[in-house]
């Protein structure tokens, strides 16, 4: 690239982090109050942590399409053809201090999961952080060489894998008759929450993980 | 200056860094990476400027850790076609910004 092309990009880039830090030290109060609104529905929403109540209930178009954009990334790697690479390195056998400490580790990360999403209703965590931790015991235990890589997955980690969105899908459709798509009845709100979180940490888990595993498949 | 506002102006500091990155660096790998740290740039933007009057807000928190998950699979998803690029041509560059692409005065 051509040194004064670079010298303008690098110009160009410095001018706008300027200007977005002007905009920022300039910009005017609060024309609405989002974090009491929160805490004045929170009550109603069946989740005592106003960030849950903001995932699951209030926004929860968000977190709906978030699940369906995380499946289509791991379709997209899926359907990418494989190809003998040149590229391509043999995984080296694991240590087995590495192997003892993962079959240490990868129960209390199922056991932290559950906590995390257990939690999420009353503190920071919930779904996500637990779908996390779920998915770093899956790359854990394929780094230490304990579980095969992603060649064709089959019936039951399909299944896994679309679960999460399947149940999100259908407890969104039940509220429909009451009035609208993913509005909860208010004493049912607790319950079927922690069923969706149930749902999505699995589905996260096996999705991030997937999308390691499904890679570290081409090295066959 | 609140410790929020700082926040949201290293997050924009960031934003700048990651667009010239994206910008400038041909290599994919680093295009990928100035990618994320352009996004976490944006993230920071929103949750620094979210509680810049001292209470926390709950809504950019959540559309936050949202992005973050997003931005995950998008990542993965940009990782697995940088390495089909890679296996199909050998190259991790765009065709267009391939050495041999470029005139000779470069």
């Amino acid at each position: 690239m051509k040194a004064w092309l670079t010298a303008l990009i690098a110009l160009l880039c410095s001018g706008l982090a300027l200007a977005l830090g002007a905009a920022m030290l300039a910009l005017p109060e609060f024309a609405v109050r989002l974090p009491g609104q929160v805490a004045a529905n929170l009550d109603a929403s069946g989740v005592a942590h106003p960030v849950t109540a903001v995932l699951l209930n209030f926004r929860g178009y968000d977190t709906l399409l978030e699940v369906a954009v995380l499946l289509l990334a791991l379709l997209g790697v899926f359907a990418l053809s494989r190809h003998a690479s040149d590229h391509a390195h043999p995984a080296a056998p694991a240590h087995p201090v590495l192997q003892t400490l993962a079959r240490l580790l990868a129960p209390l990360m199922v056991l932290v999961a559950g906590y995390l999403l257990w939690i999420g209703a009353y503190a920071p965590g919930g779904a996500f952080q637990a779908g996390a931790v779920l998915a770093a015991a899956g790359v854990l235990l394929r780094l230490a060489g304990l579980l095969p890589a992603w060649a064709q997955p089959g019936r039951l980690l399909r299944g896994g894998l679309a679960l999460g969105l399947l149940v999100f899908l259908a407890v969104a459709v039940a509220g429909l008759p009451q009035g609208e798509l993913l509005h909860y009845p208010p004493a049912l709100a607790s319950p079927l929450i922690l069923l969706v979180e149930a749902g999505l940490t699995l589905s996260i888990g096996l999705t991030l993980a997937g999308l390691y595993l499904a890679s570290a498949g081409w090295r066959q | 200056m609140s410790a929020a506002l700082l926040y949201a102006l290293a997050g924009a500091a960031l934003f700048a860094i990651g667009l010239a990155g994206l910008l400038l660096q041909p290599h994919l790998l680093r295009k990928i990476l100035a990618f994320n740290i352009l996004g976490s740039g944006v993230f920071l933007i929103l949750v620094g400027l979210g509680q810049r009057d001292g209470t926390i807000d709950p809504v950019p928190q959540a559309m936050v850790l949202t992005g973050i998950v997003v931005a995950i699979a998008a990542t993965a998803l940009a990782l697995a076609l940088a390495r089909q690029l890679l296996d199909l041509t050998g190259q991790m560059r765009l065709p267009e910004d391939r050495p041999d692409a470029e005139p000779a005065d470069d």
